[in-house]
């Protein structure tokens, strides 16, 4: 057999690899380097976190492709780039830079509300948002390498990440044990292709490696994420944003991997300094929340 | 995959959940993450001690943490005479899966088929002396795996293409 780049399973693979672990998002190359020395398994690069964004209002797009090189070049974890969703072309400039993985995002401003982008035609493997086990597949089905739960990004309010990942680990168990004549109509409840759906139902699990993301801004949550069943936590606002960066980094990536050892999860949570400031999920108007972004 | 194989496994995140083990697998990941949790956690001195009697087998990030040189500054356990270069074959774009034969695992498949090795963001093993031996290289030499008495080491990660031989072999070290 010759050798083959960027086959699903390779795609799939590197996710695999990052499970357990943190993912940072990072402004400058300064902060990449913390997020590495603290332990992340990867970095989110673009220009503004999350809670920036909220408060800056305006449209949001991919961030400079100079930023983005210039934290590639700093770090040797894996760097992860946004684009809009259904901006196919902001793809194939983050494909052509080489970023390991690109986050079709709701935390930029839609470019596109009925479609989002066809992944089987890159190389690059990409992560998409979800609030339910329908959505998650509809973006499996369209090539999405890697899922997360979208909770409701720069917040620091865990409540949407939770209500995600409930949902979707919740839909898993009952398909589960449902008898197979069952299937066909959960599929078309959940608008989602009846083999994904029929594949989850085998594996017990999403086919893809499902992080959470969207409001986590302590250990603890991080460690909440994780025993809700997850496979590891992007970190947003939560780390940059908050009093000491480096020390709540690091705690954050401890907390993720022994989140069941409740000893440690209250070493690592002490002297953290102030936690981002946050904004309670049920303060914002519909109108102004991201995780309805996508479909 | 272990415990398909039969093995009874258990996941090790402090020193003491080594006792009583017969192997343990590092796996994949970052091994920046993972050299910085085994030194924060005091497990660098205990895993250098398990390896001297037991099976070690280190996948990819795994394999670089068992490496005595990966040409940076991070913590290493220094177990096998290998040297490793990480993220030699590129990013992710250039990652890639490939079949190549591997004749220490004759006689665990009919037909001894070759293995499809799955790339990822994958290290070289650049160097293997002392009681380090290779087992498997690219057709234009690079090596891709190695072992050193009860220590094995691949820079790829069999267990993505569900392929069983890598840990049936490791299970007989182990055993």
């Amino acid at each position: 057999m010759e050798k083959q780049v960027a086959t699903f399973e390779v795609k799939k693979g590197l996710a695999q690899m990052l499970k357990g672990g943190v993912i940072m998002d990072v402004v400058t190359a300064e902060h990449a380097r913390i997020a590495e020395n603290a332990g992340a398994a990867a970095v989110m690069a673009l220009e503004r976190v999350p809670a920036d964004i909220r408060a800056h209002g305006g449209v949001a797009r991919m961030s400079d492709p100079g930023l983005i090189e210039e934290i590639m070049s700093t770090v040797s974890i894996p760097v992860m780039a946004k684009v809009r969703i259904g901006h196919f072309v902001e793809a194939q400039i983050l494909e052509s830079l080489g970023v390991d993985y690109v986050d079709e995002s709701e935390v930029l401003t839609p470019a596109d509300e009925a479609n989002h982008i066809n992944k089987h035609d890159f190389k690059i493997p990409f992560v998409c948002g979800c609030r339910n086990l329908g959505e998650a597949l509809r973006r499996v089905g369209e090539g999405a390498a890697m899922i997360r739960t979208k909770g409701e990004a720069g917040t620091g309010d865990v409540v949407e990440a939770v209500r995600h990942a409930r949902t979707v680990l919740g839909t898993v168990r009952r398909l589960q044990t449902m008898p197979d004549e069952e299937v066909m109509a959960l599929a078309k409840e959940l608008g989602a292709p009846y083999e994904l759906v029929k594949e989850t139902k085998e594996l017990g699990r999403l086919p893809v490696v499902n992080f959470a993301a969207g409001g986590i801004a302590t250990p603890a949550d991080a460690a909440l994420m994780m025993q809700l069943g997850v496979d590891g936590v992007f970190v947003g606002s939560g780390i940059f944003k908050s009093g000491d960066p480096a020390r709540r980094a690091e705690a954050i990536v401890k907390a993720t991997t022994h989140y069941n050892n409740a000893k440690i999860l209250a070493e690592v949570s002490r002297n953290l300094g102030e936690p981002m400031v946050g904004r309670q999920v049920t303060d914002i108007p519909e109108a102004d929340l991201i995780a309805k972004r996508g479909w | 995959m272990l415990a398909r194989l039969g093995a009874q496994v258990r996941e090790v995140r402090l020193p003491e959940e080594l006792d009583g083990l017969d192997g343990l697998v590092l796996p994949g990941g970052e091994s920046t993450t993972i050299g910085k949790l085994a030194t924060d956690y005091g497990l660098i001195e205990p895993l250098r001690a398990f390896g001297q009697t037991k099976a070690i087998y280190g996948t990819c990030a795994g394999a670089i943490f068992l490496s005595k040189d990966a040409e940076r500054n991070q913590p290493l356990l220094g177990l096998m005479d290998i040297t490793v270069e990480r993220n030699a074959y590129g990013r992710q774009v250039e990652s890639f899966d490939v079949e190549v034969p591997v004749p220490a695992l004759n006689g665990l498949a009919d037909g001894d088929p070759p293995v499809r090795a799955v790339f990822i963001r994958a290290p070289l093993i650049k160097t293997v002396s002392g009681d380090a031996k290779s087992l498997a290289s690219l057709p234009d030499g690079r090596i891709i795996a190695a072992q050193q008495g009860k220590l094995l080491a691949t820079a790829f990660h069999p267990e993505i293409s569900g392929d069983d031989r890598f840990h049936r072999y490791f299970l007989k070290l182990a055993a």
